[in-house]
């Protein structure tokens, strides 16, 4: 780069949510040079959330959740092609047909894709899926709507709870497997999930926790027709939807140089990757589900989101950083946001609930269904979740803003009986099905222990 | 014409299920689905719904990456 | 009287304030949050507003004051409405109200409502335009959304006469000011919420027998979630709300909107040149001349800090909606009215769990008027700038809007 950062080339991995609006703001913040999107899936940028809520019931299809832009971005699109390696002295992204891309800034947003099951076999057989793509939605809510008499879902986060709350919906029977000892106990600890296992229960899906699924079991035509389990049970079934959480898509980058790998693209506050020795780049940038970045609000541990709000968040950081001197930088510092809607209920979050030693419920019931748990770590307010209750929570994220003492003060005019903290008692991610959407990458905050990928 | 909604944002006041109830719907008391791409004859419903909206959470726009290549 | 912030409150509540009470708003929001002389407290900055409305600390219950007043006395007159309750007997209230009345269980109901509006617009326009000079308040923004409430809750438009008094007594009740004999005035109102209560009630239970679609007939009938329908009272109270709401405040959102738009003819012209611009005006109009200027009847459960300010539990709290939406900290040029305003995340409606419910309702109702005014008035003209205004100072609005124009076929 010579001269003025608001023209040369810029090059953008990945062309969903995070890559387009980071082109947006590119253009917004004025960059006047030639801008490149490459994409792996061939569509034009979509939205994922509906994909687990809207298409699974029936209701969208799979190929109508396109994004709308913010504003034209006049860039060239190579949609379809994967992007297989990265020269990092050359400044050249290679692509999967051959070709290259030069560029003198470029900003790495390939995201994850979903973690298969880890039979190649048994994940090939007909009826087994995963929820990823709009592809994958399309085969799954088609399987769905020929009625299947038993539906598996294997892992019980977010993505396998929505799965499973669209299928009851739909009037199909469900079991759920899930290796922890609740749903969504990875994402926000004990309390709520013992809730999401009550509620699950109670719209009458067979949950079954603290099992894993030993075999997915095929007939002679390859078509799946039941599976066996840890406890020497067995179901028939004939869909799977395997949703163990994600893997980031760095493997492209792995022997660049970058600082990447399972846990994602190491970057520091501005989005800078850094290199495998520590030392940051300055031509290199990362953002959405695929970074892994220090958040102050949670003692500058590495955090990687898989959360669409940090996704465009963060993609506006780097753009505006990829544009703009030194000290016209900014810091991403966004709380962390996520939301996710099962069995009826609105659930809504800000913090990181896994940062933390002990929850409150500070308003409203479980017995209700209508609640806002707080969570702390060391005396602090770290996150909040909000059940069917969700105009309570921007309160709560003040006080995560400004680490306000944990209990919360009391006085809420809803507040329960005996609203005691207990601990969070987050589980140890190894022992989930479920991959976290957060990664808390350095060490859990109530315990110095390495994270590693679940599921290995 | 498309639409996504940032459910961050979105705090369940249900005004854009009241003023374009053919795109967007409550499921349950809070929770908010939608149409992401905005049928023939409902533009103008879903543009006062995006006015309307008291956090603001509305993007609607064309779609993106098309007419682009 | 020297630029107190003690007497803030005594200041903006005094009628001579009424046609601008902003100048007393901007006075507010330098002192951050101005202590009372008769011990309540005002708020008028955005961020702090927005802070309180969504802080679960603080009451809509003015039982929970420390000193209680007649509006707080069940024995004088029907329990709260969820307006002033707290969750979780709020929500749940609301939530009951809600079904026959928007999403989830009847999503389509005020969409539907759209082509009646037009009609009654229509007709009262075709009055409008046979004469020179017109009261806009009398023949036009106040009987439209009587109207249309009336239709909703099923009471007949006849009765109008008998609870106009009732809800002109109801609503001079909220007055925050301790003027002249307030105990005098709070019991009138009581007595008023009652009589229209025990009014609305019997015609609720009159339904049971054969319901119609309205929603008094929904009321008397809906057995509601696992938890249950409303009870006699909460239909009284419920059925009271909505009604004074109903048509207490569109009325000044209309008026409001015409007197703005004919002091700013620019915009009139440009609405007329472009009505696709209509919604965003009239969300404009909420942030610029809302029809509820106030919350007054906040209360804090426990000591709390605003701005370096404590206000202690049980102390009135009044959250000045009207002078946070023209908080400069938060609006660029929060003076000038700009219809095509896009950053506007006004506080007309208020905010959190308490946010109008009525809001789609006169989103629509004024939308359709103004639209209809500015396309159907030949060279429309201010009679008198300002015009009388109506008492309340919480429910701001004139009186009366008296409009030359150039009548229909000369």
């Amino acid at each position: 780069m010579n001269g003025d950062p608001r023209d040369g080339r810029i090059v953008i991995v990945g062309a969903s949510l995070a890559g387009l609006r980071a082109a947006e703001t590119l253009r917004d913040e004025g960059f006047a040079g030639s801008l490149t999107l490459i994409g792996d899936e061939a569509q034009p940028p979509y939205d994922r959330p509906p994909l687990s809520k809207q298409v699974l019931l029936g209701r969208v299809s799979a190929g109508d959740t396109g994004l709308p832009r913010r504003r034209p971005v006049d860039a060239h699109w190579r949609l379809g092609v994967r992007a297989t390696g990265l020269d990092p002295l050359g400044k050249r992204v290679l692509l999967a047909d051959g070709t290259e891309e030069p560029y003198d800034r470029l900003l790495i947003a390939t995201g994850t894709r979903a973690r298969p099951w880890p039979n190649p076999e048994e994940a090939a057989l007909e009826g087994v899926f995963t929820l990823r793509t709009s592809g994958d939605a399309a085969g799954l809510a088609a399987r769905l709507d020929a009625g299947p008499r038993r539906v598996l879902v294997i892992g019980a986060g977010f993505t396998g709870s929505e799965i499973a709350s669209g299928c009851i919906e739909r009037g199909l029977a469900v079991t759920v497997a899930e290796r922890g000892p609740a749903p969504l106990v990875g994402a926000l600890g004990g309390t709520l999930g013992a809730l999401a296992a009550k509620l699950q229960r109670a719209h009458g899906v067979d949950l079954r926790c603290g099992v894993t699924v030993t075999a997915l079991e095929g007939d002679r035509a390859g078509r799946l027709i039941g599976a066996r389990f840890s406890d020497g049970t067995r179901i028939d079934a004939d869909v799977a939807v395997v949703a163990l959480g994600a893997v980031r898509n760095t493997e492209w980058v792995a022997e660049s140089g970058i600082a990447a790998g399972p846990r994602g693209v190491t970057c520091d506050a501005g989005c800078r990757a850094f290199d495998m020795y520590g030392i940051v780049t300055d031509d290199v940038f990362a953002a959405g589900d695929v970074a892994r970045f220090p958040h102050p609000l949670f003692e500058y541990q590495l955090l990687s989101l898989e959360h669409w709000g940090n996704a465009v968040a963060q993609a506006e950081v780097a753009a505006h950083n990829m544009v703009n001197p030194g000290p016209r930088r900014r810091p991403h510092l966004t709380v962390p946001a996520f939301w996710s809607s099962q069995f009826g209920l609105n659930i809504k979050s800000v913090g990181v609930p896994t940062f933390s030693d002990q929850v409150v419920i500070a308003q409203g019931s479980l017995k209700e269904l209508r609640l806002v748990a707080v969570y702390g770590y060391r005396g602090r307010v770290t996150a909040a979740v909000s059940v069917n209750q969700a105009k309570s929570l921007e309160y709560y994220q003040r006080l995560i803003e400004t680490a306000a003492p944990f209990p919360p003060a009391p006085g809420a005019a809803d507040q329960g009986e005996s609203p005691a903290p207990v601990p969070s008692d987050v589980p140890d991610p190894k022992v989930l099905s479920h991959g976290p959407t957060v990664a808390l990458t350095g060490h859990l905050p109530d315990r110095r222990l390495t994270l590693v990928q679940p599921g290995r | 014409m498309n639409v996504v909604v940032d459910l961050n944002r979105c705090q369940g006041y249900a005004q854009c299920a009241f003023l374009a109830p053919e795109v967007f719907a409550m499921h349950g008391e809070e929770a908010l689905l939608y149409h992401p791409v905005v049928p023939d004859g409902q533009q103008e419903r879903v543009l006062r719904a995006v006015a309307a909206c008291p956090v603001q959470a509305i993007l609607v726009g064309e779609e993106a990456g098309t007419g682009e290549r | 009287m020297a630029a107190d912030p003690e007497t803030l409150i005594e200041r903006i509540t005094d009628y001579a304030s009424r046609p601008d009470p902003y100048p007393l708003y901007a006075e507010l929001r330098e002192h951050g949050v101005a202590r009372q002389q008769n011990g309540s407290y005002l708020v008028g900055t955005y961020h702090e507003i927005t802070a309180l409305l969504h802080d679960p600390r603080i009451s809509s219950d003015r039982r929970n004051r420390t000193e209680p007043d007649e509006a707080g006395d069940e024995e004088q007159g029907i329990p709260p409405s969820f307006i002033g309750l707290d969750d979780p007997e709020h929500h749940r209230l609301r939530s009951l109200a809600m079904r026959s009345f928007g999403p989830p269980h009847n999503p389509g109901r005020i969409d539907a409502l759209h082509g009646e509006i037009t009609r009654i617009v229509q007709d009262l326009l075709a009055q409008l335009r046979t004469r020179d000079r017109i009261d806009l308040v009398d023949e036009f923004a106040y009987p439209l959304p009587v109207t249309v409430i009336c239709r909703l809750l099923g009471v007949p438009t006849e009765d109008e006469p008998t609870f106009r008094g009732w809800s002109d007594t109801i609503v001079s009740g909220l007055d925050p000011a301790r003027g002249a004999d307030p105990t005098e005035r709070q019991r009138a109102a009581a007595d008023a919420r009652r009589a229209m209560g025990i009014y609305l009630g019997e015609l609720a239970a009159s339904r049971r027998g054969n319901p119609g679609a309205d929603m008094l007939s929904a009321f008397a009938t809906d057995p509601g979630p696992d938890h249950g329908g409303f009870n006699q009272i909460e239909i009284m109270t419920t059925a009271v709300l909505l009604l004074i709401a109903g048509h207490e405040t569109t009325v000044n959102l209309i008026t409001n909107g015409m007197l703005t738009l004919l002091r700013h003819p620019e915009a009139l012209e440009r609405l007329r040149d472009e009505p696709a611009l209509m919604p965003r005006a009239v969300e404009e109009l909420l942030r610029y001349e809302p029809p509820v200027q106030m919350l007054p009847q906040r209360t804090p459960l426990a000591d709390i800090e605003i701005n370096g300010v404590t206000v202690p539990r049980g102390a009135p709290l009044i959250l000045v909606l009207a002078s946070g939406s023209r908080d400069p900290r938060r609006f660029p040029e929060p003076d000038r009215f700009d219809p095509g305003r896009e950053d506007n995340q006004h506080l007309g409606f208020g905010g959190g769990v308490h946010s109008c419910f009525g809001a789609p309702l006169a989103r629509l109702e004024t939308q359709a008027a103004l639209t209809a005014l500015i396309q159907h008035l030949d060279a429309p003209r201010l009679v008198e700038d300002p015009p009388p205004y109506r008492r309340s100072p919480v429910l701001r609005g004139p009186r009366h809007l008296l409009i030359d124009h150039d009548r229909a076929g000369g």
